[in-house]
C-alpha cells in the first residue's frame, strides 16, 4: 500500500538524535541555536560542551531558563527523550548505550578533554547510525573531528558551523578537515535547517564545502 | 552486515568466554564504556579483531591478566571532588566520632586516591587509630599499586589544590615524600587501611560497616548490576551508616532510596535510617 512504502521510507531515514560538540564561545551558540528551536521539536539533543572540572551545573539552568525546549544535565541513566537536551555534566563523558539510555564515564580524556566530543559522537553513532545528526560547533582545539567522522562513515549527516562565523574557528575546520561534511552554515541558519531536515530528511540540497573522504 | 554489528557480537562471545573460563563477569557492564575500554585494549595488544584475541585469551592467563587491567582500572585523583571530601569533613565525620571504633568499606578504590584521601581526612580529625579501611577492588594489579602509596609527583599539585580546596588543616607536602618523579605517601597513612580484592559482581558484602564510599564505579555498570551493588552495600551498613555515591549518582528511583536519607544534596553523601 502507497501509505505504508512511504512510511517504512520515511522510517529508514527518519532522524532520531541530535549530538552536539562545542567549546570555546559555546555558551553563546548554545543560547542561540537551542534558543530558536521550538518546544515541539521532536529530537532529543546531546551536548558535550567543554566546561572546567570543578564547574557546577549553572549552565543547564541556563539554557532552560531562555529555551523553549527543556535542557538538564545528564545524570546516569537518563532515558533519552524526545525534545529534551542533555548537557554532559563537568568531568565526566557522556555516552549513548545501545538500549537508548544515557551512560556516564569517569575515564582519561580524550582529545585532552573529559567531557570529550568524540566519545559522544562516537557511542552515539554506533547507536543511532543513520540516524544521527552531528554537529560541531565554535571552539580552539580538534576535539569532535574524529567523532564527526565516525558519524559520517555510520551514514549519519554531519553539519559544521562556518569557521568564519565561529567565535574560535579552529574546531569547525578540523571536523571539515577530517571528513566530507554535509552542511557548513552560519549559526543563525542552523535551527532553521534542522527543522528542515528532522521535516523531510534527505530533501535537502547539500553544501560540498567539506573535502571528499 | 555492517563492520560494527560483527564488533559488537564478538564483544558479546568474548564477555561470555571471559565469564566460562575465568570467573570474571562483565556481561552486566554498560556497553557504551566497555566496548571503549576494550577497543582500547585491543589496539594497543596488537591482534587485529576480538575474534582473533579470543583464541589466545581463553587459552592464556597472561593475556587475560592484560585484559582484565585494561578493562578494569579507573582512574581518580586525590581529593577528587573536593566538596564532598570537606562535607564528610563537616557532616560525616562528627557522627563518626561518637563511635569508639568505625569501619570503613571503600568499594572499587583502584589505585588507592581516595582511600589515601580518606585517610588523611579521619587522621586530621583525630581519629587515627580508631578506624579500619577495607579498600578493595576487582584488579589485583591495582590493589597492589594502591598498596605501595606511591604517586607520580606531577599529580601532587593538583592534589594538593583538591587538598586545600577539601578544607585541609596541614601542609599536604606533610603527606609524601619525594624522590625522583615519584611521590611515596607516609606510612602513618597506610597503617589503618586493608587493600583486599573484591568483585561487585559475584562476592558478598562485608559486615557491620560504619561508612560506605564507592564512587564512580556503578556508572559503569548496568541497571540490574547496580542493584545488586546497592543491596551489597545495604546489608553491610550499620543503621545511621553513611553511603557515599559519586556526584552523578543517585538512590533516586532506587528501590533501597527511602530507607536512607541525603545529607548533603548534591554531594551525594546518604544516611541509613533508624529502623
Amino acid at each position: 500500500m502507497d501509505s505504508v512504502d512511504s512510511a517504512s521510507a520515511a522510517g529508514a531515514h527518519a532522524f532520531r538524535a541530535v549530538a552536539i560538540g562545542v567549546s570555546t564561545g559555546g555558551v553563546h551558540a548554545l543560547q542561540k541555536l537551542l534558543g530558536e528551536l521550538p518546544a515541539t521539536f521532536p529530537l532529543p539533543i546531546l551536548i558535550v560542551q567543554h566546561i572546567s572540572a570543578d564547574a557546577d551545573s549553572g549552565l543547564a539552568k541556563l539554557l532552560n531558563d531562555r529555551c523553549a525546549l527543556r535542557v538538564k544535565e545528564a545524570d546516569e541513566q537518563d532515558e533519552i527523550l524526545p525534545g529534551t537536551v542533555y548537557l554532559a555534566p563537568p568531568n565526566y563523558h557522556l555516552l549513548v548505550e545501545c538500549d537508548g539510555f544515557l551512560a556516564l564515564s569517569a575515564d582519561p580524556y580524550v582529545s585532552f578533554a573529559r567531557p570529550s566530543v568524540d566519545v559522544l559522537f562516537e557511542s552515539a553513532a554506533a547507536v543511532f547510525g543513520p540516524g544521527l545528526i552531528g554537529i560541531v560547533l565554535t571552539g580552539a582545539n580538534f576535539d569532535g573531528s574524529r567523532g564527526l567522522k565516525t558519524i559520517k562513515q555510520r551514514g549519519g549527516v554531519a553539519i559544521v558551523q562556518d569557521p568564519a562565523d565561529a567565535e574560535a574557528r579552529q574546531m569547525p575546520q578540523a571536523a571539515m578537515a577530517a571528513t566530507r561534511v554535509d552542511y557548513v552554515v552560519a549559526l543563525a541558519g542552523m535551527a532553521a535547517l534542522l527543522q528542515q531536515l528532522v521535516a523531510r530528511p534527505g530533501t535537502i540540497p547539500r553544501d560540498k564545502n567539506g573535502r571528499d573522504d | 552486515m555492517k563492520t560494527d554489528d560483527v564488533e559488537d557480537v564478538e564483544i558479546h562471545l568474548l564477555l561470555e568466554g571471559v565469564q566460562r573460563i575465568y570467573g570474571y563477569d562483565f556481561r552486566d557492564y554498560a556497553d557504551a564504556s566497555i566496548k571503549r575500554r576494550l577497543t582500547h585494549w585491543l589496539a594497543e595488544s596488537g591482534f587485529e579483531t576480538f575474534s582473533q584475541a579470543q583464541a589466545q585469551l581463553l587459552r592464556s592467563r597472561s593475556v587475560f591478566e592484560s585484559l582484565l587491567r585494561g578493562i578494569t582500572v579507573n582512574v581518580t585523583e586525590m581529593f577528587r571532588d573536593p566538596a564532598f571530601f570537606r562535607a564528610v569533613r563537616e557532616q560525616v565525620v562528627p557522627f563518626l566520632k561518637t563511635y569508639p571504633f568505625v569501619k570503613i568499606w571503600h568499594a572499587g578504590c583502584a589505585t588507592g586516591e581516595e582511600a589515601y584521601s580518606m585517610a588523611i581526612l579521619l587522621n586530621e580529625e583525630g581519629m587515627a587509630g580508631r578506624y579500619r579501611m577495607y579498600a578493595t577492588d576487582i584488579n589485583e594489579a591495582v590493589l597492589q599499586k594502591a598498596s605501595e602509596g606511591v604517586m607520580p609527583i606531577a599529580e601532587m599539585q593538583r592534589c594538593t589544590r583538591n587538598y586545600q580546596k577539601a578544607g585541609g588543616r596541614a601542609s599536604f607536602a606533610d603527606y609524601y615524600t619525594a624522590r625522583y618523579d615519584r611521590a611515596m605517601l607516609t606510612a602513618a597513612l597506610k597503617k589503618d587501611i586493608v587493600f583486599a580484592p573484591h568483585n561487585l559482581a559475584v562476592d558478598g558484602e562485608f559486615g557491620e560497616m560504619n561508612l560506605v564510599l564507592c564512587r564512580n564505579v556503578m556508572i559503569y555498570f548496568k541497571p540490574a548490576l547496580k542493584e545488586r551493588c546497592l543491596r551489597l552495600f545495604d546489608s553491610s551498613l550499620l543503621p545511621g551508616g553513611f553511603l557515599c555515591l559519586g556526584l552523578k549518582e543517585t538512590l533516586e528511583r532506587r528501590k533501597m532510596g527511602d530507607r536512607y536519607e541525603e545529607l548533603a544534596a548534591p554531594l551525594r553523601i546518604y544516611r541509613k535510617r533508624y529502623g
